[in-house]
C-alpha cells in the first residue's frame, strides 16, 4: 500500500546540494507510485521562485523540474505563508506550478498550496513518512 | 568509454551515456546505436522519441521516468505510439535508459 511521503524544504537552491539532492529523491520515490507531496518553508522557499538564473555562480538552474512533477504524479506542493512573508515575498513571486487532473478530463490545476503555519503543522502530522531537506 | 564521430573523440561514462551533454548531435544518437551489441539503425520512428526526449529535456531539465515517459509520449504522438509495447519494440534495452542514452540525456534518475 502507498505510504504518504512529504519532503520538507528547508534551505535555499544554490548555496547547498539540499534542495537538488531532495528533489532527486522525491523523482525516486515517485516513480515507486508512493502518495508524495512537497513542502517549502523557511529559505526553502526560495526553490520554486520564479525567474531563477544561477548562471553566474555556474550552477544549473534546476527549477524547471518542479513543473514535471505533475507528470510524477506530485499534486501537491504546500508553501508556509508565514515564510514567504518574513522575505518579503507573495504567493505571486512563485513559480505558476500547476498538474493536470486524470479525473477531470486533464484540466490543469494549481499544485502550489500556501498554508498558515498552524495547517503545516496539521500536514505533517498527516505523514506516514517525513524527510527533512 | 569514448565515441569517434568522424575523427572527433567524444567522451562517454562506462554505460555509455555522455559525459557532456553539449557534445550531442544526430551524428553521435546514430553511432551510438551502431555501437550497440545488435547495432540498430535508426530510422524516422527512433528519431520521433529522441526529438521528444531533448525537447523534454529542455523544457524540464531531467530525463523523465519510463512511466512518465510513456505517458507524455501518449499525450503527444497519440496513444498507439504512448504504450511499453511500441517503446520497447523500438527501444529492446529499455525505452528510458537507451532512448535517453541516444538523445545525449542523462540516465533517467530513478533508473538501477
Amino acid at each position: 500500500m502507498a505510504k504518504k511521503f512529504l519532503y520538507l524544504n528547508r534551505k535555499a537552491p544554490y548555496g547547498s546540494v539540499y534542495a537538488l539532492e531532495s528533489l532527486e529523491v522525491v523523482l525516486i520515490a515517485a516513480a515507486f507510485e508512493q502518495e508524495v507531496s512537497l513542502a517549502f518553508l523557511d529559505d526553502g522557499v526560495y526553490q520554486i521562485a520564479k525567474g531563477q538564473n544561477p548562471k553566474a555562480i555556474g550552477m544549473k538552474n534546476f527549477s524547471p523540474t518542479y513543473n514535471a512533477l505533475g507528470d510524477y504524479g506530485i499534486t501537491k506542493m504546500y508553501v508556509e505563508r508565514e515564510s514567504l512573508a518574513e522575505r518579503g515575498l507573495t504567493e505571486d513571486d512563485l513559480m505558476p506550478i500547476v498538474y493536470e487532473d486524470e479525473d477531470d478530463d486533464y484540466a490543469e490545476k494549481p499544485s502550489v498550496q500556501v498554508v498558515s503555519r498552524m495547517e503545516m503543522a496539521q500536514i505533517m502530522a498527516e505523514q506516514d513518512v517525513t524527510f527533512s531537506f | 568509454m569514448a565515441l569517434d564521430i568522424g575523427g572527433k573523440t567524444i567522451a562517454t561514462d562506462e554505460e555509455g551515456y555522455l559525459e557532456n551533454l553539449n557534445d550531442w548531435t544526430p551524428e553521435v544518437a546514430t553511432a551510438m546505436a551502431l555501437a550497440e551489441e545488435t547495432p540498430v539503425a535508426l530510422n524516422d520512428e527512433h528519431w520521433e522519441i529522441i526529438n521528444f526526449l531533448r525537447e523534454y529535456y529542455e523544457e524540464y531539465q531531467i530525463a523523465p521516468a519510463v512511466r512518465v515517459l510513456t505517458k507524455a509520449v501518449g499525450k503527444r504522438l497519440g496513444a498507439d505510439k504512448g504504450n511499453s509495447k511500441y517503446l520497447y519494440s523500438l527501444f529492446p534495452y529499455g525505452p528510458g535508459k537507451q532512448a535517453c542514452k541516444y538523445a545525449g540525456l542523462p540516465k533517467p534518475t530513478g533508473c538501477v
